[in-house]
């Protein structure tokens, strides 16, 4: 009983590794103050891969408008900041609530129809709420972005400096906390609802699992966490541009999350790496043409299968039949 | 008021010869294509190098788009698409993403990243006004009346292939259900490479037809797949009736929505998407029966 209690919660348990990495994360901006810009970037879009894992690698769903969120939270942070009060924690809240409350109304519509369906309503959302920031140019500064944001200290103690230590730390904190959430969440018996849904729905519904209410909280909860990683982006830059919503956006971060590797929460955080990395090596030799090797790139991944970028050993031999259920 | 519509229903023709292929081949193997637009593009900018390097004459062109984007369609189809048909639907929007980000650098790198000016022929270009001063006031554009003309034809023609002849009957069987249309001895896969061929070149050769209306730059395929796939996704991938009707219905709602609150732009379109597909997740024109 006791080997049978541990081989199951064996997976939730934190690995010796982990603390390591996060450690070497957090010494990164003092190691190399000239790269904490970079490293704030890289927590805040794994923070945003994260969220979009929680949907794609968990529960199933296709979206291509998951940018609709991180915006959201974006502008609301950077209003918040801007007309209400200048706190950043406070800031990072609201604009969490924020894209909570839009992720449970979005939720709604992606209950039904096929693959094809939930593509186009979550890009309809996105675009929508583009074209709402374009035009709202009262509110939100239409295509010149939202400027003047001005940010107060961190707990009132630390200032945002220009290096961006503190923004690296404070981004770096908050994707700590959110995936260790995150983590408990999925490592609970709702997360393990979730991948049965994922793998099988029909199954699912006959053992008793509601799927549409699974269905609508996890949309809901990664909502919260895109939203978070928006709200951070804006904090940090003191700025809010119509791009967050751009489709460039939402399959940037599918790229990230594909390149570490789906249902796995590591994942967007690996690609996220990867991803910016590669990013600044390929942007700096061909700044323009980038996204053709970044096609090339997918086009390439998908062909061998993206399972086996992250194991080598099959690189060699025959490919095996795809395992993956549609 | 009538010059609104009927600018719509140019406009609505227009992306349903654009879209009519991803139709088919997304009802044929279940086949996520978001690289569509970029057969529309080849055919766009096939015809404007065509034109303004070799002098072809534009109705030349239009032929030649078709065979361009269609080669090239068919070609694709067999090396890089068929392997994808049996993967799950993520990596089909990533494989097919990854192909319209490859060709719009790729077009950048040649062709520059300027929006392409065409030189419509004369007999094409001027405007009928009918009666004027009234309150049914038409202006026809001689382009637009082309336009409708030339997708008016190839509708019908389309709609007769797949009602009337063996290659149509083999097709609808194919879009039903695969397996027992392969058992029955219909080469499926034939069919398929055929099909995904002429709705590439459809969509050259809607390409070639609307660069002078839509605009022809370098970031065509990512700026209209979102069109693309609103006729797809509401008007059903079972007939081809649905999605031009659904074509219609955008053109003239983007149209007049841009006219009458061109401060909301394209907010409209967007959102009687997604009211419709809330309403009908599976599209406007469903037919009962089909497998889903």
């Amino acid at each position: 009983m006791k080997a049978v209690q541990d081989s199951l919660l064996a997976p939730s348990r934190f690995k010796v590794w982990e603390p390591l990495l996060w450690l070497l994360a957090f010494a990164a901006p003092w190691v190399f103050p000239g790269h904490a810009l970079i490293v704030n970037e890289i927590a805040i879009v794994a923070l945003f891969a994260l969220s979009l894992d929680l949907i794609l690698g968990y529960a199933g769903v296709v979206s291509l408008g998951h940018a609709a969120f991180f915006g959201f939270g974006a502008y609301t942070a950077a209003l918040f900041a801007k007309l209400v009060m200048p706190d950043p924690l406070a800031g990072l809240l609201v604009g969490m609530a924020g894209a909570t409350v839009l992720g449970a109304v979005c939720s709604l519509t992606i209950l039904r129809g096929s693959d094809l369906t939930r593509l186009m309503v979550t890009l309809g959302m996105a675009l929508i709420l583009l074209e709402l920031a374009n035009k709202l140019d009262w509110l939100t500064g239409g295509s010149d972005g939202l400027q003047g944001v001005v940010m107060g200290p961190v707990l009132g103690r630390f200032e945002f400096d220009l290096m961006g230590q503190t923004s690296a730390w404070y981004s770096l904190s908050v994707l700590l906390g959110l995936f260790v959430l995150a983590r408990r969440w999925v490592h609970s018996p709702l997360g393990a609802t979730l991948k049965a849904l994922r793998d099988n729905p029909l199954r699912a519904m006959a053992i008793g699992i509601n799927v549409q209410l699974r269905l609508a909280v996890v949309y809901t909860v990664a909502a919260g966490v895109a939203g978070a990683a928006g709200a951070l982006l804006a904090q940090t830059s003191g700025f809010a541009s119509l791009d967050v919503f751009a489709l460039d956006r939402s399959a940037d971060v599918m790229l990230m999350l594909v390149i570490g590797g789906v249902g796995w929460l590591y994942g967007g955080v690996l690609g996220a790496v990867v991803f910016k990395l590669l990013h600044d090596v390929i942007s700096g030799i061909t700044p323009q043409y980038w996204t053709f090797w970044i096609g090339l790139f997918l086009v390439v991944l998908v062909l061998v299968g993206r399972d086996r970028l992250r194991k080598p050993w099959s690189w060699f031999g025959k490919p095996k039949a795809h395992g993956e259920s549609a | 008021m009538l010059t609104l519509l009927f600018d719509g229903i140019a406009y609505g023709m227009l992306l349903f010869i654009l879209a009519v292929g991803l139709s088919v081949t997304m009802g044929l193997m279940n086949f996520i294509n978001l690289a569509h637009g970029a057969f529309a593009m080849l055919g766009g900018y096939l015809t404007v190098v065509l034109m303004q390097r070799y002098g072809v004459p534009f109705l030349l062109c239009l032929p030649i788009a078709f065979a361009g984007a269609g080669l090239l369609g068919a070609v694709l189809e067999r090396t890089l698409y068929r392997p994808m048909y049996k993967k799950p639907h993520l990596d089909q929007v990533l494989f097919s993403i990854g192909l319209a980000f490859m060709s719009v650098a790729a077009t950048d790198y040649f062709m520059g990243s300027q929006q392409q000016i065409m030189q419509l022929p004369d007999g094409l270009r001027g405007r009928t006004e009918l009666w004027t001063g009234g309150p049914f006031e038409l202006g026809m554009g001689h382009y637009r009346l082309f336009i409708i003309a030339v997708c008016a034809a190839l509708t019908v023609g389309l709609q007769y292939i797949l009602a009337k002849t063996r290659f149509g009957s083999r097709l609808r069987a194919s879009v039903d259900d695969a397996r027992v249309a392969a058992g029955l001895g219909i080469n499926v896969n034939l069919v398929f490479a055929a099909t995904f061929a002429v709705g590439s070149g459809l969509a050259g050769l809607g390409g070639a037809l609307g660069a002078e209306v839509l605009g022809l730059d370098p970031t065509f395929p990512l700026k209209f797949m979102v069109y693309f796939l609103i006729v797809v996704a509401v008007g059903g991938t079972s007939s081809i009736t649905g999605p031009l009707l659904a074509a219609l219905l955008l053109g003239v709602a983007d149209v007049a929505g841009k006219y009458y609150v061109p401060k909301l732009g394209a907010f409209i379109v967007y959102s009687l998407m997604l009211v419709i597909l809330l309403w009908r997740p599976q599209g406007l024109f469903v037919r009962k029966g089909g497998k889903s």
